[in-house]
């Protein structure tokens, strides 16, 4: 799809296109540096609400290029959703996105994001916790029933161990696939036949295709 | 609203009847399990996948400017929107400001491609519930946006109308007279759409008080664009959270009243007037300059991760990027496809009402499954 005879814009020349390295060979990063805010800059009350009213839920607080995000853990999750979509000065009431990010080089290998949204207020908070592989991630499809078909996928794509679901079942992949395409270490080239005789198989091969260690 | 229907006089089984993923009222490949209990519908499984294709692994391993062609085979009748989405999710990573003739002319693009989406819709729809008319009038109109399309950058469908930081294309001569005319030709004809439906009494009986839904549980379930609307909530990003040019402009947003099929429609009709109005200020402030800002050779956005959204035919469509600082190609690309997030309203919509009402609801909430399955 991606066509590299498109006609160059005159502006920005498009960068050559390198052939990249395999995805394992780069030094993989470690996670997302979610930077603090700058001192200057006073946190939205969106932030303090959750400061002032649930001490010690808030493990991290970062801005980058506009957007605030709170990172929590998965224990205190609900109620910190809770509170944020029920209090006067949050009103966060609607669920806009709930997304993953996979960083396997991480003990926790998960990011999973919940990007919020005020219809009343109008402002936008993203809150974030980490998980690791089996780490139970709790529903939040109680709090915002738009969650559900989000944690589907997120739970389809990324294998992210989300508890307490009313309905958690693949969305987008077949009922019976065998493993989570978003994830790093899932092999980006195509199956062949391979998979349809033995998708286990053709995991584990690729996964150690990947590690470089196949005998 | 099951509750509500009279008890059958016979004991009846329910009946599970599966429609799709092979159905010429599902847009596409959209699966619905169906439970029902004579001709009501008691529930229903939606089953979507069909058309997934890994947009977001495949954008995982592409470079920054090949993302805006992927990006026009999601939702592929509003393929435009899309790229404005995406490039200017990645112009705020890398803080590039875009000049102000390119904002303006994205606006245009953005909302022409609004009336191209809308006009599918009403036809597709109005189809489904047996209009045959209003199908090919869309059409006819369809087609003339798709000629200014093609007079701008060549294409029909997928455009790669966009480029990180501006346009790949200035306006070619002779091309404000034409989207002018255009616009005249649109005011008409959306009385004539108005004509056939707005009044039709088949239309009322199928439209009025089907699928309706509350404003509060239409923000709890997650709907966004015109349904969210129709159910009496203000919220469009155009006005909540501008982008483009969307600031300087003046217009209106409609509201429903009842939060059902006909209301949703009522919006979308209102929409086509509204983005004339746009595009018509648009063209007469066209300020002059680049149309393409600074913006590196190389285009390698500093770590870090953000969520920004604007307002697409269908609702709100956001793209969540994450960047490694290292590479040329996002870590994690993310859409919010607003189509997937609206369907899932289709369960709370469709119980207590009729067989035939499940097509006009699909229709309504407008799916696209390219965008759905991505």
């Amino acid at each position: 799809m991606a066509d590299d005879a498109t006609p160059t814009p005159p502006g920005p020349p498009a960068p050559t296109a390198t052939p990249k390295p395999p995805e394992h060979t780069i030094e993989a990063p470690t996670g997302p540096p979610d930077p603090p805010p700058p001192d200057a800059l006073p946190p939205p009350v969106t932030v303090t609400a959750v400061q002032a009213a649930l001490p010690g839920a808030m493990a991290h607080l970062s801005y980058w290029v506009g957007d605030w995000t709170i990172v929590t853990s998965p224990d205190r999750l609900v109620e910190v959703c809770r509170f944020l979509r029920d209090d006067p000065r949050t009103r966060l009431d609607f669920c806009s996105d709930v997304t993953a990010s996979d960083w396997p080089a991480r003990g926790q290998r998960f990011d999973v994001v919940y990007c919020l949204y005020s219809t009343s207020l109008r402002h936008r908070l993203r809150v974030k916790v980490r998980a690791a592989e089996q780490d139970p991630v709790p529903s939040v499809a109680a709090v915002w029933p738009a969650a559900n078909w989000l944690e589907r996928e997120v739970f389809d794509m990324f294998g992210v161990n989300i508890v307490n679901h009313p309905d958690r079942r693949r969305i987008l992949m077949p009922d019976e696939w065998q493993g989570h395409p978003q994830r790093k270490d899932y092999p980006l080239e195509g199956p062949g036949e391979l998979l349809l005789e033995d998708p286990l198989e053709w995991l584990r091969l690729g996964n150690a295709m990947s590690a470089a260690d196949i005998e | 609203m099951a509750t509500d229907a009279p008890r059958p006089m016979f004991d009846t089984d329910e009946l599970v009847i599966n429609m799709g993923p092979q159905h010429p009222s599902t847009h596409g490949v959209l699966r619905v399990i169906l439970r029902l209990d004579g001709e009501r519908v008691v529930d229903c499984d939606v089953v979507i996948g069909y058309l997934h294709r890994g947009i977001e692994k495949l954008c995982e391993n592409r470079d920054f400017t090949q993302i805006v062609l992927i990006t026009d085979r999601m939702d592929y009748v509003a393929a435009a929107t899309n790229n404005l989405g995406y490039c200017e999710t990645v112009e705020k990573l890398m803080s590039i400001e875009v000049p102000r003739r390119a904002a303006y002319i994205r606006t245009i693009l953005a909302e022409l491609q609004r009336i191209a989406s809308h006009a599918l819709w009403l036809g597709t729809h109005a189809m489904d519930i047996g209009a045959m008319t209003v199908f090919l009038y869309c059409f006819r109109e369809r087609e003339l946006v798709l000629d200014l399309f093609e007079e701008y950058c060549g294409a029909r469908l997928t455009y790669n109308a966009m480029r990180i930081g501006g346009l790949p294309f200035d306006l070619p001569p002779g091309w404000d007279r034409k989207v002018r005319e255009f616009c005249s030709i649109l005011e008409q004809k959306v009385v004539e759409y108005e004509e056939l439906l707005t009044h039709n009494r088949i239309w009322l009986e199928r439209t009025r008080g089907i699928g309706v839904i509350s404003g509060p549980e239409a923000i709890a379930i997650g709907l966004s664009g015109p349904p969210l609307r129709g159910s009496g909530v203000a919220r469009d990003l155009r006005k909540d959270e501008p982008y483009a040019a969307y600031r300087e402009f003046e217009f209106d947003i409609p509201l429903g009243l009842a939060g059902d099929t006909y209301d949703r429609y009522l919006i979308r009709l209102e929409e086509f007037r509204q983005s004339i109005r746009i595009v018509r200020q648009a063209l007469d402030g066209l300020p002059e300059g680049p149309i393409v800002g600074k913006v590196p050779r190389l285009i390698k956005p500093p770590a870090g991760e953000t969520y920004h959204a604007i307002e697409s035919p269908k609702g709100e469509i956001g793209y969540f990027i994450v960047t490694d600082g290292k590479s040329t190609s996002p870590y994690r690309f993310r859409v919010r496809p607003p189509s997937f997030c609206n369907l899932q309203a289709l369960r709370q919509l469709i119980r207590g009402h009729l067989v035939a009402d499940v097509v006009a609801l699909i229709g309504s909430i407008d799916v696209v499954l390219g965008e759905v399955d991505r």
